[in-house]
């Protein structure tokens, strides 16, 4: 029954573009100021495009464009790159645990998308129940796409939007601030968050990069994880 | 730079932008993962959010300082309300980013 296969495929490909909204309304600014910022810096659209396709990682392309601006060396790129987006090794686990018994393809192309974003609102939905690994994947190519698509249209057009128009560039805290909400589902969670913010801030402060994300966060957890245990251990449970 | 010197950094950037993506949805979808790191991996969530946000209320970002006031943070206070009490994700951003705007008139 192709025609019963293929609507049941349309209904999950619009609830993943529906989820998505808030995403993209938070990317289109901020890749617009991407492909500003790279046009600044000499880049063309088609490097534009490239870099938005293969990298797919809003912060590490602005440093990516920064240091191919001030001549560093593709080593040294490569591997700011690859620490600024280690973090996504916890987000991918977290997820890992919602894609049971989906083929490999379907893995290694659903990583492709993985971004705090796309992380955040597929969880909070896996966690809601009833959200299809197909809107999940339908979620992570809607925010590709408008990611791609605002860059290189910021190297054409230059700012389209003028800087802070109706509060956009708070789109994706508030976004993330809503998310966490939803996260707290009792006070080992709300403890867990109050280290990570603490944490964070410390790392952010004291060292260079992006570390304190990973950091952070796994701190906290671990920490939460004791602190779980250790009241269970007091209680005499198990 | 050369075209194919561009396009070659790219691939690698890519490459390891994909790994840490890739590599534990493929060695963790397919096991089962032992009682204690289960448990944790339910902290994490809250725990990455968490540490994403705080920095962007917390902070200013060149210079990396302390900031108690930015109008990221005045702003947090009612999207948070909003958010415990609507529990809508749709209100919370659109509430988040009306008060960031009109904060940003004032401020």
């Amino acid at each position: 029954m192709p025609d019963l296969i293929d609507i049941e495929n349309k209904g999950f490909g619009r609830a993943g573009l529906t989820a998505a909204w808030p995403i993209c309304l938070g990317y289109f600014p901020i890749g617009l100021s991407l492909g500003v910022l790279a046009q600044k810096m000499g880049l063309a659209p088609w490097q534009m495009a490239a870099m938005s396709l293969f990298v797919f990682a809003g912060g590490s392309q602005f440093i990516a464009v920064a240091m191919l601006e001030s001549g560093a060396s593709s080593l040294a790129i490569v591997s700011t790159v690859f620490m600024i987006n280690l973090r996504h090794l916890l987000m991918s686990s977290v997820l890992a645990v919602h894609l049971r018994g989906v083929s490999r393809r379907f893995l290694a192309l659903f990583a492709y998308g993985i971004t705090d974003e796309s992380f955040a609102v597929n969880l909070t939905r896996f966690n809601q129940g009833g959200w299809d690994v197909r809107s999940a994947l339908t979620l992570n190519h809607a925010t590709n796409a408008t990611w791609v698509i605002s860059s290189v249209i910021g190297v054409y057009l230059g700012q389209l939007l003028p800087p802070g128009a109706v509060g956009v560039d708070y789109a994706l805290t508030g976004m993330f601030i809503c998310l966490l909400v939803f996260q707290l589902r009792g006070p080992i969670f709300i403890i867990t968050a109050l280290i990570a913010a603490f944490c964070s801030l410390l790392a952010y402060l004291w060292l260079p990069g992006n570390a304190y994300v990973i950091i952070a966060s796994s701190l906290a957890a671990t920490a939460g994880l004791a602190l779980k245990r250790a009241k269970r251990k007091r209680e005499g449970k198990p | 730079m050369s075209r194919t010197g561009f396009l070659i950094l790219m691939l690698a950037m890519g490459v390891v932008t994909y790994l840490p993506r890739m590599f534990p949805l493929l060695m963790l979808s397919r096991r089962r993962l032992p009682g204690w790191f289960a448990e944790w991996l339910e902290l994490v969530p809250a725990a990455i959010l968490s540490a994403l946000i705080a920095p962007t209320l917390f902070a200013q970002a060149a210079p990396r300082i302390f900031s108690l006031g930015k109008p990221e943070l005045l702003a947090a206070l009612p999207t948070l309300l909003c958010a415990f009490k609507t529990r809508s994700l749709a209100g919370t951003v659109v509430v988040g980013m009306l008060c960031y705007w009109a904060l940003k008139q004032v401020m």
